[in-house]
């Protein structure tokens, strides 16, 4: 059985082509670590991995083997979608809307040190 | 199945005579040190590099019960003993270690096949001795049956994973039941059935076939290896027997 290696969404393909007919490898999984309760899942890693099961064993011996997590997520690769880079501008970008920065209000005198 | 067939010390062969405690706590120790050094031979070597890091983890954490085991059989041999002594300064007729364990790595089915057999064991070892008169090899049993428990959950999810998976994995992991399968019966004799029956209830998912061999080879807790044995400690104890008492 042959997998092909997922590409990160949102990302260039150039690292899995340049790796690619070296190794036909399992599939992609993303890591995500709770450190400890009460904050959010936080992107740790990616490895690879036959199956979820699987998937958690190595992210076990990857990623939380000094104590890191309290709780650990792992998502197929090819589950998580993204914009393309190109589209940065209309979704990531402020584009002027100053407004939506809170820097830019005039703290009153009345309020003092905020 | 058909009636076992045991060979066990060869006749004439003397056995090391050893306090019982003693015996016990260098047995589990001797089970540990072997089966780490087996297992660091996959280091750079293995399927995945995941894997690779699986199986060194799995190594360390036997390396550190082994440790753990040695120092405290100097403790309780009261001769002053250190665990560099055991391991690395005692002969092959003086290792207590199942037959299983210093069996060959062979392919990574091997691998897995001697290592689920030996953590079903392990789990049952480290909840029987958790309860010891001696607190510390209890000690040391409650932290390791932690860590056999991990054992046990990565190589009994490769066993289904192999046995019920393609054809190619099917057809090697029950090559190396096959195989190993004769070395058994030191694992399951202190256990009776409930070793087995551990066994059978994963088995009974993998779709993997216990051979009807009923050949068995014992020994191993008397100092009667297989012949893997002295290569593997000729590897692991050349250094200090060059350079004795060496450090870095």
């Amino acid at each position: 059985m042959t997998y092909d290696v997922p590409v990160a969404p949102g990302e260039k393909a150039e690292l899995e082509e340049r790796i690619e007919g070296v190794r036909e490898g399992w599939p992609m999984w993303e890591v995500f670590v709770r450190a400890r309760r009460g904050i959010s899942h936080v992107h740790i890693g990616s490895l690879h991995a036959p199956d979820a099961r699987s998937a958690l064993q190595n992210a076990r011996d990857v990623y939380t083997r000094r104590g890191e997590g309290v709780s650990v997520w792992v998502v197929p690769s090819s589950e998580i979608h993204a914009f393309e880079p190109e589209a940065a501008a209309e979704y990531v970008e402020a584009n002027e809307k100053v407004y939506r920065l809170a820097t830019t209000y005039e703290i009153p005198d009345e309020v003092g040190q905020m | 199945m058909s009636e076992q067939i045991v060979s066990s010390t060869p006749q004439g062969m003397p056995v090391v005579e050893m306090d019982s405690h003693l015996r016990e706590v260098l047995s589990h120790a001797d089970d540990n040190m072997v089966l780490a050094q087996r297992l660091g031979e996959w280091i750079s070597y293995a399927p995945d590099l995941e894997i690779d890091i699986a199986l060194g983890n799995i190594a360390l954490d036997h390396l550190g019960v082994a440790r753990a085991l040695y120092t405290h059989a100097g403790e309780v041999e009261g001769e002053g003993r250190s665990e560099d002594d055991f391991a690395m300064r005692r002969t092959e007729r003086e290792f207590l270690n199942l037959l299983l364990v210093e069996q060959p790595n062979g392919d990574f089915a091997q691998t897995i096949v001697r290592q689920f057999f030996f953590d079903v064991y392990q789990r049952l070892v480290w909840a029987e001795l958790a309860e010891s008169d001696d607190e510390t090899l209890a000690g040391v049993a409650a932290k390791a049956g932690k860590e056999a428990a991990y054992h046990y959950e990565f190589s009994s999810s490769w066993m289904l994973r192999l046995g019920d998976g393609t054809e190619e994995s099917h057809t090697r992991a029950q090559d190396a039941v096959d195989t190993l399968w004769r070395f058994t019966s030191e694992l399951s004799e202190p256990y009776p059935e409930v070793w087995r029956s551990e066994v059978d209830a994963v088995f009974a998912e993998t779709g993997l076939n216990i051979a009807d061999d009923p050949y068995q080879r014992s020994g191993g807790r008397e100092g009667f290896h297989t012949e893997h044995l002295g290569f593997l400690l000729a590897e692991m104890q050349w250094m200090d027997r060059s350079y004795p008492g060496m450090e870095w």
